[in-house]
């Protein structure tokens, strides 16, 4: 435990020291990102020790606080969580060491690194923390660092308008929070995590619920998720890649903790989390595929993981409640890792999103293209990420999702409507989502990267520089080790995967055993597979290395003037499927046709805002802001008036309590 | 175990012989001679004597695509029996691999056609992902439900477990299993109702106009890898309806090949009798095909 909390403290020393050395930009990224990248260093040493076997560390203080404690303590559900928040928060900060020393001349660069630290130290302590108080302040404690950081550049209005609907929102659910705690709580008279004890069974529903919303609005279910598609872009891009690859883990983390401390599940949990799985990954991938804009779009593409992630725990915890260990083990298994692999593959692309921002200073898919050959690091590591996003072989997403399925193909189902649904919705689901994420990396890499530049700040692109680079290709490292590893990483959670079953460590040892050598098989044929293109392309080789291999341009049907123009875009690669599910994502065209004898101009542009921002929260933001305003009167900035309003409202409370 | 050499070298020699087989059939109902049936493998060894044009506008992509694609779906023929000789590579859960590799090769395929920068190659890679994505569903949920209904869950158990007495005991769910499978089958390799193969320079096309910039080798190798996606994906059709499982390798590897064949004339028949459907048909084909995936699963789990 001493290991553990020296690196968040030599994370915040690093975050305080960069703040003070603001005006020597070097410096302070020095301090910012070295003291960041020693303290999650260090602090991956327990995590990794707890995860494979050492012993649960706990440290327990008491504090003044009202039903506070200093309590943390290290199991296995929160090694797991340490890994990534601290594995990608040091690779981010090699990346931001860099990407931030562009700003240099224009901004202070000393509060993004202590907010930085901040938000890695606040992240830790989430997972770490076994008191309510101290989770609702460690929560706080991100929430605040990472708004902080979503208006790095506030100089811009779309960016201030992002943190507040961040700031709100991530209130919103902090809320919930709250009530959430109180109601555990009040029985047993602590917020002690291990004494909170079993909870009266007609609250556990009500539990179950304030916790769903409370933590799925920061892991960004939909319809919750509102603030994500607005923050994530904002925020500088390692920002984005720690807030989209880990922050959001944290609500996955404290809903599958929020499920322990509440006690056994019902049935109809299951359902809920199916649903949600269901509708946030189905829609998440539907609103990504509509986006122009890159980081937008990586935004909602998180929403579309989160919900296979959410399937992943659904199915797991119908297994708890059937009492079938392969349904239990492989859901859980399936939906942990895929935490794992979304963090790898999600940051690399922020990462490699934020290069191509860089490179070109522009974020919309169809001012790009052609880049493949201007920034060719940056496009081979995306590509790495977009195939390991859509879930393809042999890549690491590709096992995650399929731990999911082999749970549902395998495991019994209860018989009847009950069992018919999920498992129809949970392979139907996966399926559509595989295809349409496919659908949608295609687009963003395929227009980002391929065909020629559409404008000249595309075709005046350039490379990102050697830390930028670099932490690109560990993550894309890390998506192959994790794909053709899978059997051995797979081992790794035994632990984690017996404390959220409640299962004896030999029947998930006999499940992981199975699932692991099935994984085994994967990679052999992915070996195969890899193997086959190696023949095949050396083949290719020498039968072109002895013919004539000219350059010429692109075929063209005859036309004898093409120009960029004539690329498909990002827009019309889309339309296809946006049209068909346009129910769900009302896409705008704004459409000027050509008119007359010799047509002038002529424009069609197409736009997607969240349905669930324009029909739900903006319709009930407003009404609250017309309640509110009739209120104004008392607010007029006269001092002793406020004094007074406080005596009258004490005045008032006393009355109340002699009454 | 002889049986999964015999399955593969069958499935590398005799692939071509299908496009070939429909083409035949197409050219009798036309009432014209029509092309050699051994058409194709002349055409790949012409393509494999040439050289190459690539388009300035491409990259190293572009080169990729057609050795992943050949690679990923010759990957996929090892997890595929034929009828009842199994395949060389089985284990549980090996269904979920076999539709991914077709995922991975599309994605390659689509990425190559983007490569060059065409509108028409976008135009094709645009349909091929809405038309993949919906598609998706119908196969898994199809394997699915074959794979509750033997209680296996590798392709090789399901497929050579499939007996004419579960076609008695069960003839509702491998019926609309096969149906599905079938759209599938149709949609997968880009043939009538979903893509017309002959019309490569139409606004219409998918598959074809996809790899219009590819040539020589390249080409041969997506000729070739077309070829074995017919021939993978026929080969679990086949396993599913024709059932003659006696025992004995020397007739029922035969009746598959011919169930193969047979096939071939059916995608023929179907090219030479009606047209290719709007595109805006072809969504409510897929999904007519999901929904035949869905009963099967229900009546299974019922």
């Amino acid at each position: 435990m001493v290991l553990e909390l020296s690196a968040l403290a030599v994370m915040v020393f690093g975050g305080l020291l960069a703040l003070l050395t603001y005006k020597k930009p070097r410096l302070c990224t020095v301090f910012g990102a070295g003291g960041t990248v020693v303290g999650c260093l260090l602090g991956l040493i327990p995590a990794v020790k707890v995860l494979l076997g050492s012993q649960i560390k706990t440290l327990h203080v008491p504090w003044d606080i009202p039903y506070g404690s200093f309590f943390v303590q290290i199991d296995a559900l929160s090694a797991f969580f340490l890994i990534p928040i601290f594995g990608l928060s040091a690779v981010a900060a090699i990346y931001g060491g860099e990407y931030l020393l562009h700003y240099r001349d224009t901004k202070r660069l000393g509060p993004p690194w202590f907010f930085y630290s901040l938000l890695t130290a606040g992240m830790a302590m989430v997972v770490m923390a076994r008191n309510g108080v101290l989770f609702l302040i460690a929560w706080e404690i991100m929430s605040l660092a990472s708004f902080f950081l979503v208006t790095f550049e506030d100089e811009e209005e779309s960016v201030r308008q992002a943190g507040w609907t961040y700031l709100v929102a991530t209130h919103l659910g902090t809320a919930f929070l709250i009530v959430f705690f109180i109601l555990l709580g009040r029985q047993a008279g602590t917020l002690d995590f291990d004494r909170i004890g079993p909870v009266a069974p007609a609250l556990t529903g009500i539990l179950f619920l304030l916790a769903v919303v409370g933590f799925g609005t920061k892991a960004g279910f939909m319809p919750l998720h509102v603030w994500l598609p607005e923050a994530h872009p904002a925020a500088p891009s390692h920002v984005s890649a720690v807030m989209s690859g880990v922050m959001i883990k944290t609500g996955i983390y404290g809903l599958l903790r929020a499920i322990q401390l509440i006690g056994p599940p019902q049935q109809w949990w299951c359902w809920v989390l199916i649903g949600i799985g269901l509708s946030s990954g189905l829609l998440g991938v539907l609103f990504a595929l509509a986006q122009n804009d890159l980081k937008r779009l990586l935004a909602y593409s998180s929403v579309e993981n989160i919900g296979i992630i959410t399937l992943g725990l659904g199915v797991g915890l119908l297994g708890i409640n059937i009492g079938s260990p392969a349904l239990a083990v492989l859901g859980f298994a399936g939906g942990l890792f895929h935490v794992l692999n979304h963090a790898t593959f999600k940051s690399l692309l922020f990462l490699g999103a934020g290069a191509v921002l860089h490179g070109t200073g522009t974020r919309n898919i169809d001012h790009l293209g052609g880049l493949m050959k201007r920034m060719p690091w940056t496009g081979l590591t995306f590509l790495i990420g977009a195939i390991a996003i859509s879930g393809l072989p042999p890549l690491n997403g590709f096992v995650s999702e399929c731990l999911i399925y082999l749970g549902v193909f395998k495991g019994p189902i209860p018989t009847g409507v009950q069992g018919i649904i999920p498992l129809l919705s949970v392979i139907g689901g996966l399926a559509l989502i595989g295809g349409l994420a496919a659908a949608c990396f295609t687009k963003a890499f395929g227009m980002v990267f391929l065909g020629e530049p559409r404008t000249s700040a595309a075709a005046h692109a350039h490379e990102a520089g050697p830390a930028m680079r670099y932490s690109m290709l560990i993550l894309a490292g890390g998506c192959i080790f994790l794909g053709f590893f899978s059997p051995m990483v797979i081992r790794a959670g035994i632990r984690v995967l017996g404390d959220l079953t409640h299962l004896s460590p030999l029947i998930v040892t006999t499940q992981i055993a199975g699932a692991q050598g099935i994984l085994l098989r994967f990679v052999e044929v992915a070996a195969v597979f890899v193997g086959l293109a190696t023949a095949i392309a050396v083949v290719r080789w020498r039968i072109l290395a002895r013919r004539p291999v000219t350059e010429n341009g692109t075929w063209d049907c005859g036309y004898a003037k093409p120009t960029v123009r004539m690329q498909y875009t990002a827009s019309s690669f889309a339309q296809p499927l946006v049209f068909l599910f346009r129910m769900f994502l009302r896409t705008q065209n704004h459409f000027s046709a050509p008119k007359g004898v010799f047509p002038q101009t002529a424009s069609l542009h197409t736009d997607t805002p969240d349905t669930g921002q324009k029909y739900i929260y903006s319709p009930v933001f407003g009404a609250i802001e017309t309640i509110v305003d009739r209120l104004r009167w008392l607010q007029h900035g006269r001092v002793q008036m406020y004094v007074l309003y406080i005596a009258l409202a004490l005045w008032i409370l006393l009355i109340w309590k002699l009454w | 175990m002889v049986e999964p050499y015999v399955n593969i070298m069958l499935a590398i020699i005799l692939a071509p012989l299908l496009p070939g087989v429909i083409n035949r059939t197409k050219a009798i109902f036309a009432g014209r001679r029509g092309q050699p049936l051994l058409q194709v493998y002349f055409d790949l060894w012409k393509l494999m004597q040439k050289g190459a044009v690539y388009s300035r506008t491409t990259t190293w992509l572009f080169r990729a695509g057609p050795v992943i694609g050949l690679s990923a779906i010759l990957a996929a023929i090892l997890l595929v029996p034929l009828g009842a000789a199994e395949s060389a590579i089985s284990f549980k859960g090996d269904l979920i691999l076999f539709a991914y590799l077709f995922g991975i090769m599309r994605f390659f395929t689509v990425l190559a056609a983007l490569d060059t920068g065409s509108a028409f190659e976008g135009m094709g890679a645009s349909r091929e992902v809405t038309f993949a994505a919906l598609a998706e569903p119908a196969l898994l949920m199809g394997l699915a439900a074959l794979a509750r209904q033997t209680n296996y869950l590798s392709l090789s158990h399901m497929l050579t477990g499939v007996s004419p007495a579960m076609w008695g005991a069960a003839s509702p769910v491998l019926a609309l299993v096969a149906a599905s499978l079938f759209v599938v089958f149709l949609a997968e390799n880009a043939r009538i109702p979903v893509d017309d193969p002959n019309t490569h320079l139409e606004l219409t096309m998918i598959h074809e106009v996809m790899v219009l910039d590819h040539g020589g080798p390249d080409f041969a190798f997506i000729v070739y890898a077309a070829s074995l996606k017919l021939w993978a994906l026929g080969a679990v059709l086949i396993g599913i309806a024709v059932p003659i499982r006696s025992g004995r390798l020397w007739i029922d590897v035969p009746a598959a090949v011919a169930g193969m064949l047979l096939l071939a004339v059916l995608v023929g028949i179907i090219e030479s009798s009606m047209a290719r459907l709007k595109l805006l048909r072809v969504p409510q084909l897929l999904l007519g095909a999901t929904a035949f995936s869905i009963l099967a699963l229900v009546l299974v789990l019922r």
